[in-house]
């Protein structure tokens, strides 16, 4: 089996490599947790490109139910022909959508499968999903026909952690919590972003970002995103990089998005603190 | 030692499986740690842990149980490979234990996993810890074991063991910090779903159920939306002893707001313990009569405390919390009953330690309410704590109390 460790499109921690190693040897979903702007969902994307498999995403969202998943039986659909359509309404196959899962399901290839953000459903969700992803399998109640993968799908969870999640749910899956880079990782994934960056404001930059991220008392701490928004920003605007450890910082907006923070790190600028070493 | 690491884990409280156990074992046998000491703690980490919380707890765990290999790692790793090439060079085993282990595969590995581990429940329940053979069990030297576990060289870069003794995770430890959203998410589990009132839905079930009675011309129903249905009454300590918890307070009120989920919330304020009157606003100014909250709210309402439950006994009994205060009437314990005798679904949240609970007022006020710990888990416990119906007992010493003011 070939190991997963990432493509030249996103870099993966020896942890998380291996975290997905045994996620797709052992065919147990795989749940990612971390903080806002780690990566996670472009990790399902990635290990999709990775092993050059067909990629399924299934957005959750607060309205979401796990039947939503597998397929949806548009009843609507069926109400109306039987009315006025000139459809034939016994054949209840036709009014039946698969959903992500079952799509993922009834592919001849082995799919990744992404359900992303399951902890904005309701909390009962991840158990009504759990039959499903151990067997791999879910009957269509309307009809009676029995959805069996045909191969297992590698399948990637993520959460924002808004709402705990079962414990025997959590069981059933291989965790892994994205921790956040340090600095020669976060050196080597901004060098994703920006191949031709140049040493010294890479350098530079990342000091800053990292001092900035230490503030005590930040509530919502910059992530990686932002710190790519940001080189961006410094880059498009051709800023000496000498000069972004002695003037406080430029494009602040960029990385703070919270006025709290802002203002509470305008205030340490102005104290100096991002001044000098 | 690989299965010590197994106990050690559950000693210190982490949900480990025997499932979970078992994955590890499949996962090693199929050499997913790639023979290293950092990737067997990688997978190790994926299949055990599965809350950041506990990432802590393995790492500590991980470093005391492997301590010992790391500082011997180079002469274990001899022993073994020189038992790998000549199983009579290894002094330590005993002829019987080597001829047993040469015959054990991987299904007699979990069979005499699974009986180890039912003679290690016994055991434990007798109370004595359970201390595995190191190096002459099949899993405390499955390191060497062809189908078993193998413990290779340090693996390039960091050895997993400085990693585990860096305690990276130590800020996700639950019982530690609680973030207003983690809060909100706890308090989010207290609702309660219910159909009474906003923009009407389209009901698909009735619509088709109108419409066959209806001889198949199409009948519209509409119904209400499922929304929460909980009514929170917040009641919190401000002042005096509760300064040093005010920051906390305060996170757990923007919680509930934030949340906005429940379909009513009132908020008030109290100094030490509740009298006749609680407040709009921390400066006490204006104010609503606690007898009109008895009166206009009704038993439905959820009732959370925050408090530090710590006063003089004597302003337990007063009658105001004001000393000068000569009008009589029913004792600040009294005015408590009365609101948990009229709230049947009640909390106290207590931002002070539990160990400090079985005394003085504290323990007075917990025969009243129902008390948790200001924590994540103490709010779990809370939302769990007030789905179940209460405890019987209580409620009838509460009655009595109520009604002898």
């Amino acid at each position: 089996m070939k190991r997963f460790t990432g493509t030249s499109q996103y870099i993966v921690s020896e942890e998380l490599g291996r975290a997905v190693d045994v996620a797709v040897a052992l065919g147990r979903p795989l749940l990612i947790k971390g903080e806002p702007g780690t990566g996670k969902t472009l990790l399902a994307r990635d290990i999709a490109n990775f092993f050059e498999a067909p990629f399924e995403c299934w957005t959750v969202k607060s309205t979401t139910k796990a039947v939503d998943g597998l397929y949806q039986y548009d009843a609507v659909r069926r109400l109306h022909d039987s009315r006025f359509g000139d459809a034939d309404v016994r054949n209840i196959e036709q009014y039946i959508e698969l959903g992500p899962v079952g799509r993922a399901f009834t592919n001849a290839e082995r799919v990744v499968l992404l359900i992303d953000e399951i902890d904005k459903a309701d909390m009962e969700f991840p158990n009504d999903l759990l039959h499903e992803l151990d067997t791999m399998s879910f009957t269509i109640a309307e009809t009676g026909r029995e959805v069996v993968a045909a191969k297992r799908p590698v399948v990637i969870i993520t959460s924002n952690n808004e709402k705990e999640l079962p414990d025997a749910f959590l069981r059933r899956c291989v965790f892994h919590w994205i921790a956040f880079p340090g600095r020669e990782l976060m050196q080597r994934i901004v060098r994703v972003h920006h191949p031709d960056i140049e040493d010294n404001l890479l350098a530079s930059a990342l000091q800053a970002f990292y001092r900035l991220r230490s503030v005590d008392g930040l509530r919502k701490p910059p992530s990686t995103s932002e710190l790519i928004d940001w080189i961006s920003a410094l880059r498009h605007s051709g800023m000496d990089p000498a000069k972004l450890l002695g003037s406080g910082l430029p494009f602040l907006g960029t990385l703070l998005k919270k006025e709290q923070d802002i203002e509470l790190v305008g205030k340490q600028v102005r104290r100096g603190m991002f001044g000098k070493r | 030692m690989f299965l010590d690491f197994f106990f050690n884990l559950r000693a210190r409280g982490l949900k480990v499986t025997t499932h979970n156990w078992l994955s590890l074992l499949e996962a090693l046998a199929k050499g997913l740690h790639g023979d290293s000491l950092d990737g067997f703690y990688a997978v190790a980490r994926c299949l055990l842990v599965n809350t950041e919380g506990d990432y802590d707890v393995f790492d500590q765990v991980f470093a005391e149980t492997f301590r010992g290999v790391a500082i011997d790692a180079q002469a274990l790793l001899n022993n073994l490979d020189d038992w790998l090439k000549n199983p009579k060079k290894l002094e330590f085993l005993d002829p019987a234990l080597r001829e047993a282990l040469k015959a054990l595969d991987m299904q007699t590995l979990r069979r005499e996993l699974m009986d180890r581990l039912k003679r290690q429940k016994e055991r434990h329940e007798g109370g004595s810890h359970w201390i595995g053979t190191g190096g002459t069990s099949p899993f405390g030297q499955g390191g060497a074991h062809p189908s078993g576990i193998r413990i290779g060289g340090a693996g390039g870069g960091r050895s997993a063991l400085i990693v585990a003794d860096e305690r990276r995770f130590q800020n996700f430890r639950r019982d530690l910090v609680l973030d207003t959203r983690q809060i909100a998410s706890a308090l989010k589990r207290l609702r309660k779903l219910s159909r009474e009132d906003g923009e009407p839905e389209l009901d698909l079930d009735g619509t088709i159920d109108a419409t066959a009675r209806n001889c198949g011309d199409i009948e519209v129903v509409m119904q209400p939306p499922r929304n929460n249905s909980v009514r929170l009454l917040l009641l919190l300590d401000v002042g005096g002893s509760m300064d040093p918890h005010a920051h906390l307070v305060s996170r757990l009120f923007s919680a509930a707001h934030q949340s906005g989920d429940f379909k009513e919330l009132r908020t008030y304020y109290f100094h030490n313990c509740i009298y006749s009157k609680v407040y709009d606003d921390a400066s006490f100014t204006d104010g609503i009569k606690t007898t009109e909250l008895l009166r206009t709210l009704d038993r439905r309402w959820y009732v959370i405390i925050v408090g530090d439950a710590y006063m003089h006994p004597g302003e337990l009994m007063m009658s105001s919390s004001d000393w000068w205060d000569s009008q009589r009437g029913p004792s600040g314990l009294n005015w408590l009953a009365k609101l948990a005798d009229r709230f049947p679904r009640a909390a106290w949240l207590n931002p002070e330690p539990p160990r400090l609970w079985p005394h003085g007022t504290i323990a007075e006020i917990r025969e009243v309410f129902p008390m948790y710990a200001l924590t994540l888990d103490g709010l779990d416990e809370m939302v769990k704590g007030m789905r179940r119906p209460g405890d019987p007992r209580r409620r009838a010493r509460v009655a009595r109390l109520a009604s002898t003011g």
